[in-house]
């Protein structure tokens, strides 16, 4: 029996689980199964994109949730195009984007700009990053540059299987805490961990209170100044928006999409309330 | 809003030049401190060698190589040797005894000959011939093929190209969409999205057509096996069959540098850019879950889209036959136009028709060849025409070929060339224009693997027949 998935941010108060809903878990486990619904998933309720690391099982995960079958292969860069699909879990329907692969968001390419601008704008309700569980160290910076942008964020630390091949082992609970999101150990081509992955995703996409975005300390006063400094004018200019200190991160080293965003005001769309689709 | 963009300038100017590295650096320094106290590995070390020696060796300058034309030629040996038991079986169940069967149907029910024909000597025909021809070779390519991605494969061949690609002006990732192309030309051209520069992008879509596709697959193997290797004693016939494939690969992959040197130096003139390419571990292919999805997938996705351009097809080709223009059929007539311009280049009239009918799939090349052979050289041998004669075998295929078509070791040279180098097929043609946006380089892409095909076409042709070999 998997031990429940701490989740901060999202405290066990009892408040906070309507009776009812548990109960029909309860009563009927078989509700919660994953029903895979391919390419169509016609009207859905929440939106997860999946990024991460180019090569670390992204397409496989995909394709796991969804039943389809979108080429597999053992090396960076396959998945061109953006895949979407859709998968429905305990009655509610999903929409899913997998999103091409990149090491960070700093929009050096294409690819990154693509990536950026569907996490940023087009504001999912749940982003899961897939993660090399033989490669953490290179896999983190990306985690933790999404982690700036949002909040509702699962971790898949995939290919556990081969990790422990190789003798790797890597501690989920403590990753979990200085993440600050859920994560779930996973070996997507053997279907290993989907489950757990699939309940961290239902409760992050459900959650109304999810954990603020990261702020990440800069060995820099100065470059703290600027940054706080700037954060704030962000915040005065387009109230609400959920990441202002990354915002100023950006508009600091003159990223060029971010400026664009300011100038024609779409920034100030992150600060409306999502809408529950 | 601008004043936030003035005053983000502003607190710019007063941080060091370097705010990106500082930035980029306390990322590391935070997934280094993470990645420390979560991970905890013991022999780590032990696996993390053996995959540095199989690199050294599948890497290396010249064993790199070595290796990589050892792993293909195993590949198209194990094609070629596994395909051609379960081929002639599927041939004589589809082909003979299903044609025949389907024709007895026919005469019973008393249907008129024009539509027994169309039918039966045309559709039925060509499907079956499509299905006998490519399923076997397929369904044991994909499947090794998939196995060596899924290992780890494919990025050591980019790595070992990447140089070659670089000194040619093109862009490394040139070798991963080359590598798609041997799936599939149009999944190739659109594999070069991946590629930043509109340039090299648009060097990697002209020669994609240099590699291999699947409906190209089984005519080299075919031609390779019947012809070719039919010229040396039985015992190693597999392994020249083989060769041979593996020789039209690798003068791909040449003319693929050759054409990217010159579109570079000419038309596309620019540097090339850096990237970096990150091998892959090695992970054990999963044998079960590959044989699945690439008989699935491909195999029958291929099949598919072969079955469907044959039927078609199929009629085509007993239509041109049938249908009489004066004292000879619209097939014959064409082929006597086409006659001349195929004797210059080694091959004659009835394959460049079938390339023309083949347009829309190359998948259905060699059905096409044999039935537009045997319909046309049906006198010469006394049957009926119309009729499909009786062939057992790849070996009685290759004997049609050599005495109703008058083929020669020269034509099956020519025809595994001209299969390398002819124009990509109507699909891959729309996926380019797709890509481009320009009729000016669509034409390009289509034209100029034709007119190479025709030129080294010509010129095997003049120096086999100036030397007295044809």
């Amino acid at each position: 029996m998997a031990a429940p998935l701490p989740t901060p941010g999202v405290g066990p108060s009892p408040e906070q689980e309507p009776a009812g809903a548990c109960a029909s878990c309860a009563l009927a486990p078989s509700s919660a199964r994953l029903a895979r619904l391919g390419l169509a998933p016609g009207r859905y309720d929440h939106v997860v994109a999946l990024a991460g690391n180019p090569n670390t099982g992204k397409s496989t995960v995909f394709n796991a949730l969804t039943g389809l079958r979108q080429h597999v292969g053992n090396w960076a860069g396959k998945t061109v195009a953006r895949a979407e699909g859709g998968f429905s879990y305990g009655g509610t329907a999903y929409r899913i984007v997998d999103l091409p692969g990149t090491y960070s968001l700093l929009s050096t390419s294409t690819d990154e700009d693509v990536a950026r601008d569907v996490l940023l704008f087009g504001r999912p309700d749940v982003v899961v990053v897939v993660v090399d569980a033989t490669r953490l160290e290179r896999n983190l910076p990306l985690v933790l540059q999404i982690r700036q942008i949002t909040g509702r964020v699962v971790v898949a630390l995939n290919l556990v299987d081969e990790a422990r091949r190789h003798g790797i082992t890597v501690d989920t609970r403590h990753l979990t805490r200085e993440l600050g999101v859920p994560v779930v150990a996973t070996a997507a081509r053997r279907n290993e961990g989907l489950p757990e992955l699939l309940a961290a995703i239902a409760q992050v996409a459900t959650t109304d209170d999810p954990p603020k975005p990261l702020r990440l300390i800069h060995h820099d006063p100065a470059l703290e100044r600027a940054v706080a400094d700037l954060a704030a004018q962000v915040e005065a200019r387009f109230p609400g928006v959920p990441n202002s200190r990354w915002v100023a991160l950006r508009l600091l080293e003159g990223d060029a999409g971010i400026e664009e965003a300011v100038r024609s005001g779409t920034l100030g769309e992150l600060a409306t309330p999502r809408e529950a689709a | 809003m601008t004043d936030l963009l003035d005053e983000a300038a502003r607190l710019r100017r007063g941080l060091s030049d370097d705010v990106g590295d500082r930035v980029v650096e306390s990322l590391y320094t935070d997934a280094a401190r993470i990645a420390g106290t979560s991970v905890d590995r013991d022999d780590a070390r032990a696996r993390l060698t053996v995959d540095r020696a199989l690199d050294r060796v599948l890497t290396h300058r010249v064993w790199g190589f070595v290796a990589m034309g050892v792993l293909f030629f195993g590949v198209f040996w194990f094609t070629i040797a596994g395909a051609a038991v379960p081929s002639d079986l599927l041939y004589v169940l589809l082909v003979e005894n299903g044609h025949a069967w389907l024709r007895g149907i026919f005469d019973a029910v008393g249907s008129p000959w024009w539509l027994t024909g169309l039918l039966v000597d045309g559709v039925y025909l060509a499907t079956a011939w499509v299905v006998a021809v490519m399923l076997p070779p397929m369904a044991i390519f994909f499947p090794l093929f998939t196995l060596l991605e899924d290992f780890g494969y494919l990025p050591r061949v980019a790595f070992n190209l990447d140089r070659l690609f670089a000194r040619s002006g093109a862009h490394g990732k040139q070798a991963l969409t080359m590598m798609m192309g041997y799936g599939c030309n149009a999944a190739g051209v659109t594999a070069t999205r991946i590629i930043d520069s509109r340039r090299e992008r648009l060097i990697a879509i002209i020669t994609n057509n240099f590699s291999i596709c699947n409906g190209r697959w089984p005519t080299l193997i075919l031609m390779g096996t019947i012809f070719v290797g039919a010229v040396v004693p039985p015992a190693l016939a597999g392994f020249v069959a083989a060769g041979s494939v593996v020789a039209v690969v690798i003068v791909g992959i040449g003319v693929t540098l050759a054409v990217s040197w010159s579109l570079s130096r000419t038309v596309l003139r620019g540097e090339s850019s850096v990237y970096s390419l990150e091998l892959p571990p090695y992970r054990p292919p999963q044998i079960w879950r590959t044989l699945y999805t690439s008989i699935i997938d491909r195999t029958l996705k291929v099949l598919r889209r072969a079955l469907v351009m044959a039927a078609p097809a199929g009629a085509v080709i007993w239509l041109i036959g049938n249908v009489h223009l004066g004292d000879a059929s619209v097939a014959a007539h064409l082929v006597t136009a086409l006659s001349p311009l195929g004797w210059v280049i080694g091959l004659n009239g009835v394959i460049l028709l079938a390339y023309l009918v083949a347009v829309p799939a190359n998948e259905i090349i060699i059905p096409t060849i044999v039935m537009l052979t045997l319909t046309l050289g049906a006198n010469t041998l006394g049957a009926a025409p119309g009729v499909m004669l009786e062939l057992g075998d790849d070996a009685q295929i290759g004997t049609v070929l050599v005495t109703a078509g008058g083929w020669t070791l020269l034509t099956a040279v020519n025809l595994m060339l001209f299969t390398l180098l002819h124009n990509p097929c109507s699909t891959t043609v729309l996926t380019i224009w797709h890509e481009t946006r320009s009729v000016r380089w669509t034409t390009l892409a289509t034209l100029l693997p034709l007119g190479l095909g025709f030129a080294v076409c010509a010129l095997t042709a003049g120096v086999a027949r100036l030397l007295g070999w044809a």
